[in-house]
């Protein structure tokens, strides 16, 4: 077998791991934009903060400390205790509820019946608000986040694929457990929206607004719930993407990468977007391995999920698994 | 010989109408210096076929708004079950069990006809968030008996073969009948029918005034409807309020209703001093 194509197998699978730690991201989109037909550009921001907020509580961190201390001329820092990750995660879970519920309460009730593009400010602002109370609360510095889960090459495949091939995949464990975790998500995500009580009233509200009243549905319930659960999506990607790159700034950042996959996949399915984070993750790799790097001086990765996400666009524009956008005469 | 005062009768066609189960008081409904309802007082008996007619602007369509909790009247007092009612948003007021239809169908276009019907039953569920995530035993009981519930209203208005269609590619005549649907499947104490048979031919009109018919007969339901076209509403209701430019100006039986001057009036177009 040609080097050059084992070497593209190993580039291929690396590239759908990646792709998708991009797909959780765009996840939290998707929910939000389906329930309340807002384009939530908070979600980065609201992955940091979980992440902030998790490793916050299990080092036992105080809250807003700098300004308890220059406001009382104190000195404290930390409590001094250490909360374990599973523990540490429920109540950073508890938090992301209260911000939802908080987001739901102060700004978008009163928004109600607003033109998209004025929602869509709201979440401009809120992300660089959340920015900023994220650093006050927990402070600027870059930090570690370790709940337990592994990390450093797959011994296992790296002898299975030595054995056959001649050259050991490097496989990261911890793009194992993202996918595992990421699928689960998914699954359940579905299998909530598909069949349940309160998956099916969430889809009612998205759908028509006064038919869900009229059926006795609460909207800031279900509004709640699904920032909620954006939230919890939040913490999970928060969780891996932080336990890869460390906890700072530009963890916001990766927002950015969901655009491309949303554009990709529709802004209205959740399996969309893992198909289109799985594509995005496997085309920008595979395009840097093949072309990129060999003849355009590489970092072709910074551009190119967007170059593909636009020739998507002008094909389909609704994504791969949108709604599809008829219009009646 | 029907006794209006009486607590329950029984009507000629051997239907019982049970006491007031809601009571509009003295309603004046305004949206700015528009009076859309002008000091209006009726009752709806259990299990009758309650009619509210008028020409257009009548004030119909803000009357019912003003049951299902979509508008809250300046004046005036509602009486449901016999105790006042506060101001309520929509859906608390389709919690207490009364469901509607919209003029204009309000579906949920993407959904299939089962989804839609079944969210008529989000009042059954009682099922809380996790035990709907996990997924077990209560919410799985529930959610079984809801179906069971939701394919006999399916099969009474004769839409099995449309189940899993989604509600967007359906017929206006079908849309209709599926919004029926939904509001049937939450077990109303009243069914509020908003123009049920606007924008009908002939033929649709009778296959809905049969479906409501069969709706009061069988599931002894209790139903306020709207509707211009009189005709449809005699043949239909027990008793009729007639509104126009926002004034009640009569309520009885269709008979009564038939032979009272200012109704003729007002259907014919008498110019109003």
């Amino acid at each position: 077998m040609p080097e050059q194509f084992i070497w593209g197998m190993e580039v291929f699978l690396n590239g759908l791991m990646a792709g998708v730690l991009y797909a959780l991201v765009a996840l939290g989109f998707v929910l939000i934009f389906k329930a309340s037909g807002i384009f939530n550009f908070a979600q980065g921001v609201l992955a940091l903060f979980a992440a902030l907020t998790l490793v916050g509580i299990m080092e036992g961190q105080v809250p807003f400390s700098h300004l308890i201390n220059a406001v009382f001329g104190t000195e404290i820092h930390h409590f001094g205790w250490h909360v374990p990750a599973f523990l540490a995660i429920l109540l950073t879970m508890v938090v992301m509820v209260a911000l939802a519920w908080a987001v739901n309460q102060f700004i978008f009730r009163h928004l109600v019946g607003q033109e998209p593009i004025i929602l869509f400010m709201a979440t401009i602002g809120l992300a660089y608000f959340l920015e900023g109370f994220g650093d006050m609360m927990w402070g600027s510095d870059i930090k570690k986040l370790d709940v337990g889960l592994p990390q450093g090459i797959n011994s296992v495949i790296d002898e299975v694929t030595y054995n056959i091939f001649g050259y050991g995949f490097f496989i990261d464990n911890l793009d194992l457990w993202a996918t595992l975790v990421a699928a689960l998500l998914v699954i359940a995500l579905v299998i909530f929206a598909q069949f349940s009580k309160h998956g099916r009233a969430m889809r009612a509200v998205a759908d028509d607004h006064q038919a869900a009243l009229s059926v006795g549905i609460s909207l800031k319930f279900i509004w709640v719930m699904v920032w909620s659960l954006a939230g919890f999506v939040a913490l999970v990607a928060g969780i891996m993407w932080g336990t890869k790159s460390g906890v700072q700034f530009s963890l916001s950042l990766i927002a950015l990468k969901a655009l491309p996959v949303l554009m990709l996949g529709g802004f209205t399915s959740i399996p969309g977007a893992i198909v289109g984070g799985l594509i995005i993750g496997v085309g920008e790799k595979l395009f840097e391995f093949t072309i990129g790097a060999p003849y355009l001086g590489g970092a072709t990765e910074i551009w190119f999920a967007y170059v593909l996400a636009l020739v998507f666009l002008v094909f389909r524009p609704q994504g791969l698994f949108g709604e599809k956008i008829i219009e009646r005469v | 010989m029907k006794d209006m005062d009486a607590d329950s009768y029984i009507t000629e066609d051997g239907r019982r109408i049970g006491g007031v189960v809601m009571e509009m008081r003295n309603i004046t409904l305004r949206f700015g210096g528009v009076v859309a309802i002008k000091d209006i007082s009726f009752d709806i008996r259990e299990g009758e076929i309650r009619a509210i007619i008028g020409p257009n602007g009548a004030g119909k369509s803000s009357m019912l708004n003003v049951i299902s909790g979509f508008y809250n009247p300046q004046e005036g007092e509602v009486y449901y079950k016999g105790e006042k009612r506060p101001p309520m948003k929509p859906y608390q007021v389709a919690q207490q069990g009364i469901a509607r239809t919209f003029q204009n169908i309000a579906l949920f276009e993407g959904m299939t006809v089962l989804d839609n019907v079944m969210t008529g039953r989000i009042r059954q569920m009682s099922s809380g968030l996790l035990a709907q995530a996990i997924w077990k035993g209560k919410a799985e009981r529930e959610e079984v008996k809801n179906r069971e519930q939701v394919e006999k209203i399916i099969d009474f208005l004769e839409i099995q073969h449309i189940r899993k269609t989604p509600v967007g590619r359906l017929p206006y005549g079908l849309k209709k009948r599926v919004e029926l649907a939904r509001a049937l499947a939450a077990e109303p104490s009243i069914l509020l029918l908003d123009e049920p048979m606007a924008g009908m031919n002939v033929e649709e009109k009778e296959d809905m005034s049969r479906f409501i018919l069969d709706v009061n007969d069988e599931f002894g339901s209790t139903i306020a409807l709207i509707e211009h076209d009189m005709g449809v509403v005699m043949d239909l209701s027990d008793r009729v309020v007639v509104m126009d430019y926002g004034q009640k100006i009569g309520d009885g039986t269709p008979d009564e209703v038939r032979n009272n001057q200012a109704v003729i009036d007002a259907y014919l177009g008498v110019a109003h001093d």
